[in-house]
């Protein structure tokens, strides 16, 4: 296990360190002088000596990378120019609101995924198989934005049952908060629900045909026993590593959710963000969202070694 | 006794290709054509658009603001009185070239990259996969984001931002594919004849990874479309008044209670075109790979 746990962080730290260079790069894009679009429409010399002094704008590219991964180290994210506040305290705001929107989410995927996904292999070719694969092309395709704007049709102006949008903290009035967050919950959960019915069907397939599955009937156990306990908790180890994949897709998805449905959380920080043309914050979110993404897919993968008993032999 | 091979040689013709075989497979599938069609009929709505847009898509008509569908507009008016319908059928361009273009661009980067990563292996392989696993890390639609943030927004930034971010899909499926060819005996064969490594790698391996890369690519024109769709949606991609079905979406959220119609004709024509390259893609992973049957 201490074997594999060294050997797996080793492969992240390359990783990490391109990611780094990566979202450092991004700054070379843009076009111009930092300092000029950095300033504003100012333009004021001091400013601009300013920034070029605390940027190191004047020093070589590698130097200016060791100063910048320096600071990140040390947790120093920058400043965002627009609200004048470290970029780390500002994603530290807004990161349990999406937290608790993705956590959601990911429950909603869940059930609804793995239960299609277990009806439509028990049930397979039938009508059941076919209308859960339906629904599966149609989370794949549906753009999550449009739908969030079609349920706030549906749900806020012809039912009125939701908020159409806004954030109400749990800690204040959690039924308010439940009401605010449901619909932007279901709208990013629909996609991965598609994609966890897929892989839940496919692998249940395969599991139903083994021969402890067979073993199992072969005992006279209920068909209901079968599925659920010998099938499916063999079906579901993949779906761990798949979870933490989809971790991805939530914080993409969260973006537009966020935007639609105007809740102050971490999609909508990168978005206002681009617009006031507040880079460090841009890069901020960058680099936590691709930290949060490796550190997940390690744990999921521990979580694999840990319940794969093979893997451990 | 007659009747079995028969039935076997009218199963798999022996003079047929295996492209036409495979073409034969695509054909049968209901999805996929349902999907082909669909797609050639957005291909044909942008390049008839001139021609069979009832409206400009830009002329403002102050006496026609936020009006319902009727026969002189049947999907409505926005909020500064254009065509809904008319927008629509512009806005398929701008949707259509997107996923074309970001994917050529992926196509361009990710399978010279991934093809030099597999078929060098070594340094230049560790380093390759190392760039493509911490491009991988950063979620699709926020490393679009922050390029498209960085490059400015316009339907050209976003298109490069959306071709770079899905390069590295392209990469690893170039770079697995090519592991797995490379050992193949006629590879072989071309390396003791004396060919070179650029001849081998473009007339051995090349025609032989089409097939995943075909697929690959017409279900990633399918995520282009929506990544585009979102990028304009948050004022990213194409720019305002030139139509974009995601930009109509973003405008019509503030209208929602007053003009449905001005969201639901973009939505459900991304829905449409992206359901038909997914299941397009679908029925080609399909066709030309009879394992996933």
């Amino acid at each position: 296990m201490f074997n594999y746990l060294v050997q797996r962080i080793g492969t992240i730290i390359p990783t990490l360190f391109f990611v780094s260079i990566l979202i450092f790069g991004l700054q070379q894009l843009l076009p111009g002088d930092p300092a000029l679009i950095l300033s504003g429409e100012d333009r004021d010399e001091n400013v601009i000596a300013y920034l070029r002094e605390k940027f190191h704008l004047d020093e070589p590219l590698p130097m200016r990378y060791l100063y910048w991964m320096g600071n990140v180290l040390q947790g120093d994210l920058g400043e965002s120019l627009r609200i004048q506040q470290p970029v780390l305290d500002l994603i530290l705001q807004k990161l349990p609101v999406t937290l608790q929107l993705a956590a959601m989410a990911m429950v909603i995927a869940l059930v609804i995924g793995i239960t299609a996904g277990i009806v439509s292999a028990v049930t397979k070719d039938s009508v059941w198989d076919y209308a859960a694969n339906v629904i599966s092309l149609w989370g794949l395709s549906t753009p999550n934005f449009w739908l969030g704007i079609m349920m706030i049709l549906f749900f806020s102006v012809w039912l009125g049952w939701l908020p159409a949008s806004g954030y109400v903290s749990p800690f204040e009035d959690l039924k308010a908060n439940l009401a605010s967050m449901i619909m932007p919950a279901f709208v990013l959960g629909n996609a991965i629900a598609a994609v966890l019915m897929r892989h839940t069907r496919s692998a249940m397939l395969q599991v139903l045909n083994a021969d402890y599955v067979r073993t199992a009937r072969a005992k006279g156990l209920v068909e209901r026993i079968v599925v659920l306990k010998h099938a499916l908790r063999n079906a579901l180890i993949p779906i761990i590593t798949l979870g933490a994949l989809e971790f991805g897709t939530l914080l993409s998805g969260s973006v537009l959710t966020e935007q639609v449905f105007s809740i102050p959380g971490f999609g909508k920080l990168i978005v206002d963000a681009v617009f006031n043309r507040d880079y460090a914050v841009v890069q901020g979110v960058v680099l936590v969202t691709a930290t949060a993404y490796i550190t997940l897919n390690l744990l999921a993968d521990l979580a694999y070694f840990l319940v794969n008993p093979r893997l451990r032999g | 006794m007659t009747a079995i091979p028969v039935t076997a040689a009218a199963a798999a013709p022996k003079d047929l290709s295996p492209g036409q075989r495979a073409l034969r497979r695509l054909v049968r599938r209901k999805g996929a054509m349902f999907g082909l069609a669909i797609v050639v009929l957005f291909i044909l709505m942008a390049l008839l658009a001139p021609w069979i847009s009832p409206h400009d898509p830009l002329a403002t008509s102050w006496s026609a603001v936020r009006k319902p569908p009727s026969d002189l507009y049947p999907l409505g008016t926005d909020e500064i009185g254009r065509d809904v319908l008319s927008r629509v059928i512009w806005g398929t361009r701008a949707s259509l070239m997107a996923g074309v273009v970001s994917v050529c661009i992926s196509l361009s980067l990710g399978v010279p990259i991934g093809m030099a990563a597999g078929y060098l292996g070594r340094w230049p392989d560790a380093l390759i996969s190392r760039i493509t696993d911490a491009m991988l890390a950063c979620p699709f639609l926020i490393l679009a984001i922050a390029f498209a943030a960085f490059l400015g927004p316009s339907l050209t930034n976003a298109m490069i931002a959306i071709g770079v971010s899905a390069t590295p899909i392209f990469i690893r499926l170039t770079r697995a594919q090519v592991l797995s060819v490379k050992v193949e005996d006629y590879v072989e064969a071309a390396r003791a004849v004396g060919n070179s490594h650029l001849r081998i790698a473009l007339r051995h391996i090349l025609p032989n990874i089409v097939a995943p890369l075909l697929v690959q690519a017409t279900l990633a024109i399918a995520a282009a479309i929506i990544a585009e769709a979102s990028l304009s949606f948050l004022g990213l991609g194409q720019q305002p008044p030139a139509p974009s079905w995601g930009s109509m979406l973003n405008t019509a959220k503030n209208y929602i209670d007053h003009a449905p119609w001005m969201a639901i004709w973009p939505g459900l024509s991304i829905f449409l075109l992206v359901l038909s390259f997914n299941l397009l893609g679908d029925g080609l992973r399909d066709a030309l790979d009879p394992r996933h049957r």
